[in-house]
């Protein structure tokens, strides 16, 4: 038995397939109709992210410490009652930081707003430095030449023993870095190397080439998908 | 105008409408596409095949709408695993605009094991979803030390305490692993802050886009796995024994990849006969 599809499901699912063929109208060439698509989706945006924003970030971090919630006892949700509580005042001056912030606005006191910009670049690197250090240097380093076992009894990728494809992982890696190295003139052996290095390169960027081919037809399967679905669904 | 100017010159129009008619052939033309998973994909599965009842694992939901087509069948088909091997699922997202959406994916897939497993997973005793906070990498951060750190209370507005799954549940230490699903550098947070400061097993699904900057950190053994795009989605749901949408949609990959393939080695031939023509005319001037 075929299940009844709701006004709403057919109305917002044609607004849909209405606001895809617009976007894809570009392709053919600039108009009205893909502006009109494109700033909805820039507007929806910047108004769902705002609304989430304050309901996800502002409201449970920074009111929650300074306003009184009350639990609902049915539903264990919790909601703000706005009125005020003093046993963690202090949260007033991340508050203050954030307010500061909006100061970029005005010409006469943008100044202000470069303490809480400081105080937040100088949090965010004192974290970031040392876990990227770790995670993207030091962890990758030893895994391009330490962590490679070189077992050449080991059947790898296209049945080529896992020690040769080790051997190809450390030549390329060094032979990309040497590439990148301008202080030597690429001549000679060392010009060699740095050929082999751009090859490396080139088959880095031609499997990125491959997955992003892969990954733009895929919209389109999925955009063309939905507006096959719709057509069944309509006719 | 010689022939090899011509091609050159073509409209790149031509090519988007070649493009759109062998995409929408495959929908009237149905065939199978041999699926062969790889080591790095079925990794995930046999990680999560290996996990036994009652043990947690964090999914975090790290897309928004756009790239829903790559990433949305491996959301459904490791969620439908999960539940069905009654793993205690705690979801999350850290992408502005997918948090209605992730909300959306982890209700539906435990609504529908109702239909493929004869059982509906219950909000709080066997899954839960923690909702969207900014700041990716401090949210990372936060749930190394606690996870009412970032999320005092879930997507609904309920207190992390009144959650009973949640009960004793502190920190990583406190699950066994976490599979981002992540159509951008969240990936590259969830690598530093997570397997960096806290050690976290951890498994990617990506994006077409991104995935292949992340195979060096399955290599380096930083991750444990990685599914990339609409391919890496259609073998996961192969290993799932679970075809959906991107099991489907391999059929017009083929057709599509094989346009893509003929137009480039056209352009290429146009381009080296135009230049051996053009080195031609030079020489008998």
């Amino acid at each position: 038995m075929e299940q009844a599809v709701s006004t709403g499901t057919i109305l917002w699912t044609t607004v849909g397939v209405f606001l895809t063929l617009c976007l894809f109208s570009f392709l053919y060439k600039d108009n009205p109709f893909y502006k009109f698509a494109e700033h909805l989706v820039v507007g929806v945006s910047v108004g769902y992210w705002a609304i989430l924003l304050y309901y996800n970030g502002v409201n449970p971090n920074l009111f929650s410490h300074l306003f009184v919630f009350a639990t609902d006892p049915a539903t264990k949700v919790q909601y703000n009652t706005w009125h005020p509580k003093f046993n963690e005042f202090y949260y007033v001056i991340p508050g203050i930081l954030g307010i500061a912030m909006w100061t970029r606005f005005s010409r006469k006191y943008s100044w202000i707003s470069r303490y809480p910009l400081a105080l937040y670049l100088g949090i965010a690197n004192g974290i970031a430095i040392p876990v990227t250090m770790k995670a993207n240097v030091l962890t990758q380093m030893r895994g391009t030449v330490v962590g490679l076992g070189f077992e050449w009894s080991k059947v790898g990728f296209l049945g080529v023993p896992q020690g040769i494809w080790d051997v190809v992982v450390v030549v390329g890696t060094i032979s990309s870095l040497i590439y990148f190295f301008f202080s030597k003139e690429h001549k000679g052996a060392w010009g060699g190397a740095a050929k082999l290095g751009i090859y490396t390169l080139m088959i880095g960027f031609g499997a990125t080439f491959g997955y992003t081919v892969m990954a733009r037809v895929s919209l389109l399967i999925y955009r063309i998908q939905y507006i096959s679905d719709w057509w069944k669904m309509i006719f | 105008m010689t022939f090899n100017e011509r091609l050159l010159a073509l409209d790149r129009r031509w090519v988007f409408l070649v493009l759109t008619i062998f995409v929408i052939i495959p929908i009237f033309v149905k065939f199978a596409v041999p699926l062969s998973p790889p080591k790095e994909v079925r990794d995930v599965y046999n990680f999560i095949e290996d996990l036994k009842p009652g043990d947690y694992i964090l999914i975090s939901l790290d897309y928004d709408p756009g790239s829903l087509a790559e990433l949305h069948p491996v959301a459904m088909a490791m969620l439908e695993q999960c539940y069905a091997k009654k793993l205690k699922v705690i979801t999350l997202t850290l992408s502005q605009t997918g948090a209605q959406m992730a909300e959306e994916a982890v209700r539906d897939v435990a609504d529908s094991c109702l239909v493929y497993h004869g059982f509906k997973p219950v909000p709080g005793i066997d899954y839960v979803y923690l909702g969207y906070k900014p700041y990716p990498g401090l949210i990372i951060l936060g749930m190394g030390m606690n996870f009412r750190i970032p999320f005092p209370q879930d997507y609904n507005g309920t207190t992390l305490d009144s959650i009973p799954m949640m009960r004793g549940i502190k920190n990583y230490d406190n699950i066994k692993g976490v599979i981002s699903l992540s159509a951008g550098n969240v990936s590259d947070m969830w690598v530093a802050d997570g397997n960096g400061r806290y050690n976290v097993k951890l498994a990617f699904a990506q994006t077409g886009v991104g995935v292949a900057d992340y195979y060096p950190y399955y290599q380096s053994g930083q991750i444990f796995g990685i599914i990339g795009g609409m391919k890496g989605a259609a073998e996961y749901e192969y290993l799932c024994k679970n075809p959906g949408t991107a099991t489907d949609a391999m059929r017009t990959q083929v057709f599509a990849h094989a346009v893509v393939i003929v137009f480039i080695i056209i352009g290429n031939l146009a381009f080296f006969l135009g230049r051996r023509a053009k080195a031609r005319t030079q020489e008998s001037k």
